[in-house]
């Protein structure tokens, strides 16, 4: 596998980032990096971080690093989940307010344990905190319980103050998104199940409406409605699938069942990703009260049901 | 009457979902089984997913029919976790 970071890469400019990444030879990883500058998504790091895991450190191949930035992998704790050493000597001060490092999640009681901790690291007010401790709770659940994956959930996240916003990415390496879909639906391509998993009461755990005792098909419907209402990217890698919720342009908040009825752009023709990766920016500045955010989501969600339980209503037969 | 205060056992942030499992299995089903009315604590908790409300009461609406909601008081809520629980119980008593 081959894997380039470029100098800049963001939720708004992802693609190319994606479409470089090179997914044959699952027993070698290559990483290399711009010679001058880095500014990347925590999204990027979990992705390679991921990898790494999936490969004995003597396979890994990284670049020496030269951009000026490259302390912030260090940082990061990146050569830690590529088992190999950086040669960089960092002081490192304290993490709260500013990151959150690269972390391994492997089962239910680390998770809790971990969203515990994330809010006082971050030092958000709570109308800001409760989104993040959502969404990265319901994230991580969703790779524990659906991806199959051994090595769990890799999450990291990062404050900008400059631009008042959370970048939070969190990849796994498991089954994927079409594949857990297709336990109980028929999706096309990795696109049409990503868009699935995004429709609220579709849960790869049963055909019933309203779900099983443990999932209801809304966790990722919630989330990409948290980033919709506050006008923020949100992206969804699967397979050869890429969804990017876009920036609203409207004022009018509308949330909808569908996916594919927000303003977004998608891919079904990128490089294979083994598993599901999802990045999120909040910006802190349009973060709406969550308890408000939440009273808008019921109406769609139960809706949308009502919608798809009419659908499935036989009809008289006149003859 | 089955006093439930959930905060020993989830913590202020509701989510782990084994815990909701849990909880219905041993607390909620054998206290309904009883015929007994419910409350559930929510004292000092300051935030669920709908995940672990989901977990804690969907399957008592599928399998006892909304009229369990009679029988089940939610107390100290905050508005989110207010906000949760009514999400859960509308999506529910339009899939049953």
């Amino acid at each position: 596998m081959k894997i380039h970071i470029p100098n800049s890469v963001w939720l708004g400019n992802i693609d190319p980032f994606l479409q470089g990444f090179d997914p044959s030879r699952e027993d070698k990883l290559e990483i290399t990096f711009n010679k001058k500058w880095l500014s990347i998504h925590p999204m990027v790091l979990s992705m390679i971080a991921a990898l790494g895991l999936t490969i004995n450190s003597s396979k890994i191949k990284c670049e020496k690093l030269e951009a000026t930035s490259k302390h912030y992998l260090e940082r990061m704790r990146l050569f830690d989940f590529l088992g190999i050493k950086s040669d960089m000597n960092i002081k490192e001060h304290d993490a709260s307010g500013r990151f959150v490092p690269l972390t391994q999640i492997k089962d239910s009681a680390s998770l809790t344990k971990f969203v515990t901790d994330v809010t006082p690291l971050l030092h958000l007010r709570p109308k800001h905190a409760e989104p993040i401790r959502y969404i990265m709770s319901e994230l991580i659940r969703n790779v524990l319980e659906h991806s199959l994956s051994k090595d769990g959930a890799i999450v990291c996240a990062q404050y900008y103050k400059k631009s008042n916003i959370i970048r939070i990415g969190i990849a796994d390496t498991g089954i994927g998104i079409w594949k857990s879909i297709n336990e109980s639906h028929n999706p096309k391509n990795d696109i049409d199940a990503i868009r699935m998993a995004l429709t609220p009461g579709i849960t790869g755990t049963t055909k019933r409406e309203g779900g099983t005792d443990r999932n209801a098909g809304a966790g990722l419907f919630f989330i990409k409605s948290i980033a919709s209402i506050n006008s923020d990217f949100f992206v969804l890698y699967s397979g050869r699938g890429l969804y990017k919720l876009l920036k609203r342009k409207s004022k009018r908040i509308h949330l909808n069942a569908d996916p594919f009825d927000d303003r977004h752009s998608k891919r079904n023709n990128l490089p294979s990703w083994h598993g599901t990766v999802v990045g999120i920016d909040l910006s802190l500045d349009t973060t709406q009260e969550f308890s408000l955010l939440l009273e808008l989501l019921n109406k769609t969600l139960t809706e949308a049901i009502k919608e798809r339980k009419k659908e499935r209503y036989k009809k008289p037969q006149f003859i | 009457m089955t006093h439930i205060k959930l905060f020993k056992q989830v913590g202020p942030f509701a989510e782990n979902k084994d815990i909701a499992k849990e909880i219905r299995v041993k607390k909620l089903i054998p206290a309904l089984e009883k015929n007994q009315k419910i409350i559930l604590d929510f004292e000092n908790i300051d935030g669920a997913t709908q995940s672990f409300v989901h977990a804690l009461i969907s399957d008592l609406i599928r399998k006892y029919g909304n009229e369990v909601l009679d029988k089940i008081q939610f107390k100290s809520c905050n508005a989110t976790v207010k906000a949760i629980i009514t999400i859960v119980v509308d999506y529910m008593q339009e899939s049953i």
